[in-house]
């Protein structure tokens, strides 16, 4: 006795479940990465009801004063409240590399989700035309852009996307063509399901573990080279707090024998980018251990 | 080694630079306004000015042909005129492009020296060192070039006043002692990254079979890491330092400013605030071809050591 | 000696006198790390080989045929446990370290199961081949490579100078196995362990391969220890066999006497699972349940009595010894009751 064996592609198991259960596998580091992500990303939504100073308007008298009373972090180089510069800061330092990596993976998973669907000469194409695309490092498309455009955060945040998104794809398309050449796509495409729908309903949800380790790791560099940006003062303009713009504003206070508003700056910046590394490198081990 | 490999690398190089050049100059047209507005940046100039610029250009000539124009003098070093510092742009750019290339080099040394030898000797070795290793390499993994270079400055120039916080040297020397810091922040994030990976493949060609291989018929164990280990990883760790060098090629600019080195990067920087266009895209042109270029020589490199690359499986 | 030992002794091919065997195992255990336990992979093995005996090791996977050559070679995982002795020659292979246990490995030869993962990719044939003797033998390179072209040419590599000069990647599956074996017989060893060398070969390259290592084994005299889960092929080339399963030998027999006349309830379902070209089958043959690793089955029992259609309340009364019968040698303790009955047990 035999009973008939279904097709099954995606399994019907709740998308918020999977996500906490891959989050759960990342181990303590894993879960303190995600915690600090957390963090930011609450002061980046709610950060102008948090900080407890006027982050903006410059107070030349308090020039420099160290930390005191409910200042924790002292005065910047304007008599501004570092905290709150900080606190509020971390919208644009956030919402930049936010922009990128929506940017470059939408970009990247169509084309790498197309190249391996048609294979031959689409693949050909858009393989070569990426290989191409690689000339550009980010921070070089950015200046560009700056140059041309002006500085500002949208022109560095689509020079960015456009920079990261051959990478993106060139690691999809790997994955994308062994999800292809699996057996259930052929058995879907025999009971007729269309090209667009095998894709979207079951070849990109089962390679999305590998799609969110990528768009995590990919946040830590767009956010290093953001702050980069930023800090060569090309993208996001003063008096607009931005953790890159505060390192560079911050700057001269050392020789000067004020380091805290710039370090504070610093240790934010590294901070969320370790945190990104870390909750990047396990959710990519977990997708690459994936039993297929 | 297959000269059709070789060839077609060549010709994917030609491509790749085509395709770039082509971004850089089309910049000109995709900046708001006319071409004369944007190579003025926005400055107002003299109409024998604008003579100049429309000749130099050849504006009124179809867009392909400017193209080929303004290429066939940047393949003759004719790069265009600062509109700010009126000067030849490749003179401006051969004044500093040794200050660039010394910091990258230096940089480079220090992640081939210490980022594959620590990376070898904790992958040969699990224990205590491994460990701190691996732990030291995930933090300095995500120290971005600029931050790095903050934390130096304060602690080694200015606390403790070992090295200079700015500017170039004036000799060998004095450029050594001057580049050392910018070349340390340049390299710290890159040598983590080096470092692990050279780790990880150590680790992994020990595991392979054909190491098994060699066990059973008695090779000494020096031999055995020497030929059979390390010669292995050698392939991917080659790929992820040169493609790590070929991208301190960018983020030099960021430690130029923050060292206040008179580089083509912060040049370039510079020259991108104050809307100098012609010189944005005279060092762009300079950097993309370092930056190509090492890749290719990254991918030659790559099938000289993997003999699998370059001549096919199985030719009977 | 001991009892095992002393009866593993006694089974020998009857037209040489016994002498002092080449190769010696007695109580050999073995324990491995699983999962952060050690657990026993290798349970009370004994067996000899005499010099110029063909021995063949049939067992299917998780049997320890494997990992009883390696132990043979020392090639065993990190953290092994080692219990029992291995002698070469008289001498103990465990107590070997340094210039002394290479000088042994010089003298053991093993040919591996895959032979594309065991070579070096980014190495020439001629270095692979030549390493040893260059290495540990001090041949200079000349003298190596002429010699590897000489054995390249025995194993049936014409233009072996050719060859030398090219990479694995180059060389088809067959090619390369030959190649292996080639290498192995440079360095001129007294014992040959070769791992399911044809496994993983087509059928038609398979036995070209067997063909040569056949024809040069017997033409150099050397003694060979054959893994294969194929009983036929071991019944082939192999004067005695010996049949494994879960880590411990059930079963030591002229090879020509195991397929007709089985000692062993596991050899008999062995030999009778093998579809026979000749005959008609309704069904194929197949014993119930799976093969089990020796730390699997059960641990104070017959290890196959769950899966016996012999096994009665003795099987599982304890580990049963080897019992000395008709020239042979079987670890079960019906095997006097059951002599002549179990060909073709396994009737559906």
């Amino acid at each position: 006795m035999s009973a008939a064996i279904p097709v099954t592609a995606a399994r019907p198991v709740s998308r918020t479940s999977r996500g906490w259960a891959m989050l759960r596998a990342t181990g303590p580091a894993g879960i303190a990465s995600a915690i600090v992500i957390a963090i930011a990303t609450f002061m980046a939504i709610f950060g102008t009801f948090l900080a407890p100073y006027d982050p903006i308007t410059p107070n030349l008298s308090l020039a420099w004063v160290g930390p005191v009373g409910g200042h924790l972090l002292g005065y910047d180089f304007e008599g501004r409240d570092v905290l709150s510069r900080l606190i509020v800061g971390a919208r644009t330092s956030m919402l930049g590399p936010l922009a990128v990596v929506l940017g470059s993976m939408l970009a990247g998973v169509l084309l790498a989700v197309a190249a391996a669907w048609r294979g031959g000469a689409l693949d050909a194409f858009i393989s070569s035309g990426l290989d191409v695309l690689f000339a550009f490092p980010g921070i070089l498309l950015a200046v560009l852009a700056a140059a041309v455009f002006g500085a500002g955060l949208t022109a560095a945040a689509i020079a960015l996307s456009i920079a990261y998104m051959p990478y993106v794809a060139r690691v999809l398309r790997g994955a994308a063509l062994k999800e292809r050449n699996q057996p259930y796509v052929a058995a879907l495409e025999v009971q007729g399901a269309s090209a667009t729908s095998i894709c979207l309903r079951h070849l990109i949800p089962n390679i999305m573990p590998l799609i969110v380790a990528q768009a995590t790791i990919l946040f830590g560099y767009a956010m290093v080279d953001l702050a980069a940006i930023s800090f060569l003062g090309l993208g996001v303009q003063p008096p607009e707090p931005n953790w890159g713009v505060m390192i560079s504003e911050n700057q001269v206070g050392i020789p000067q024998g004020y380091p805290l508003p710039a370090l504070a700056a610093c240790v934010c910046i590294v901070a969320v980018v370790i945190a990104f590394n870390v909750l990047g490198e396990r959710l990519f081990e977990q997708a690459q251990a994936a039993p297929r | 080694m297959h000269w059709r490999f070789l060839a077609r690398r060549l010709a994917m190089l030609v491509a790749s630079l085509l395709v770039a050049s082509f971004v850089i100059f089309a910049a000109l047209y995709l900046a708001p306004g006319n071409p004369i507005a944007a190579l003025s940046g926005g400055r107002t100039l003299p109409p024998s000015s604008i003579a100049v610029l429309e000749a130099r250009y050849h504006l009124n000539e179809p867009f392909l042909a400017q193209y080929w124009y303004w290429l066939k003098n940047a393949l003759h070093g004719n790069l265009g005129i600062s509109i700010t510092l009126r000067e030849n742009v490749s003179t401006l750019i051969a004044s500093r492009i040794w200050t660039t290339a010394g910091l990258v080099l230096y940089a480079a040394l220090i992640i081939v020296a210490l980022g594959i030898g620590l990376g070898i000797l904790s992958g040969l070795r699990p224990g205590a060192f491994d460990t701190s290793t691996l732990v030291t390499t995930a933090v300095s993994a995500a120290i971005p070039a600029f931050v790095a270079a903050i934390v130096l400055i304060l602690v080694f120039a200015v606390k403790l006043g070992w090295f200079p916080a700015l500017g170039n040297g004036t000799d060998f020397l004095s450029n050594v002692r001057h580049f050392t810091l910018p070349a340390i922040a340049l390299a710290i994030s890159s040598l983590a990254i080096v470092a692990r990976v050279t780790r990880a493949s150590v680790r992994e060609e020990g595991r392979r079979e054909h190491v098994q291989t060699a066990v059973s018929r008695g090779i000494p164990g020096r031999q055995l890491i020497q030929r059979h280990i390390l010669r292995n990883a050698a392939i991917p760790i080659t790929t992820v330092t040169g493609i790590t060098i070929a991208s301190l090629i960018a983020v030099a600019a960021v430690v130029e400013v923050a060292f206040s080195l008179n580089g083509l990067g912060a040049y370039l920087v510079l020259s991108a605030q104050s809307k100098d266009l012609a010189v944005v895209q005279g060092i762009s042109l300079v950097l993309v071809t370092a930056f190509v270029v090492v890749n290719v020589i990254v991918d030659v490199l790559y099938a000289v050591l993997d003999p699998r690359v370059a001549l096919g499986s199985r030719a009977q | 000696m001991s009892e095992p030992q002393a009866a593993a002794a006694a089974v020998t091919p009857d037209e040489t006198a016994p002498g002092t065997p080449l190769l010696d195992v007695d109580g050999l255990n073995v324990r491995l790390p699983i999962d952060g336990i050690h657990r026993p992979v290798l349970r009370e093995v004994s067996f000899s080989l005499r010099p110029g005996e063909a021995f063949g090791l049939v067992g299917e996977s998780g049997s320890g045929k494997s990992m009883t050559a390696r132990a043979i070679d020392r090639l065993l995982p990190a953290g092994a446990q080692v219990t029992g002795s291995i002698r070469f020659d008289g001498g103990d292979v465990g107590a070997l370290t340094g210039a002394g246990l290479r000088q042994y490995r010089g003298q053991v030869a093993m040919i591996f199961q895959d032979p594309r993962a065991h070579t070096n990719p980014v190495r020439r044939i001629g270095d692979f081949m030549t390493e040893a003797l260059r290495t540990n033998m001090s041949v200079p390179a000349g003298q190596a490579r002429a010699r590897a072209v000489d054995m390249l040419g025995q194993v049936g590599i014409e233009d072996g100078e050719r060859r030398l000069r090219q990479y694995p990647h180059q060389l088809s599956g067959g090619m390369l196995q030959r190649v292996m074996i080639a290498a192995a017989l440079l360095t001129q060893p007294r014992l040959l362990l070769a791992d399911e060398p044809t496994t993983a070969l087509d059928v038609t390259t398979q036995a070209e391969v067997m063909a040569i290592l056949d024809d040069l084994r017997r033409e150099f005299g050397l003694t060979m220890l054959f893994i294969t889960h194929d009983l036929e092929l071991a019944a082939a080339i192999c004067d005695r066999t010996a049949v494994m399963y879960a880590g411990q030998i059930v079963e030591i027999r002229r090879s020509s006497l195991l397929h007709d006349d089985p000692l062993h309830p596991y050899t008999a379902a062995l030999a009778g699972a093998r579809p026979d070209i000749a005959q008609t089958a309704h069904r194929l043959r197949a014993i119930p349940g799976r093969p089990l690793s020796a730390f699997e089955a059960p641990q104070e029992e017959c290890a196959f009595a769950p899966r016996c259609p012999h096994a009665q309340d003795a099987c599982l009364a304890e580990v049963p010894d080897l019992i000395e019968i008709g020239g042979g040698l079987s670890r079960c303790v019906r095997t006097e009751e059951l002599r002549g009955k179990l060909q073709g047990a396994f009737d559906a």
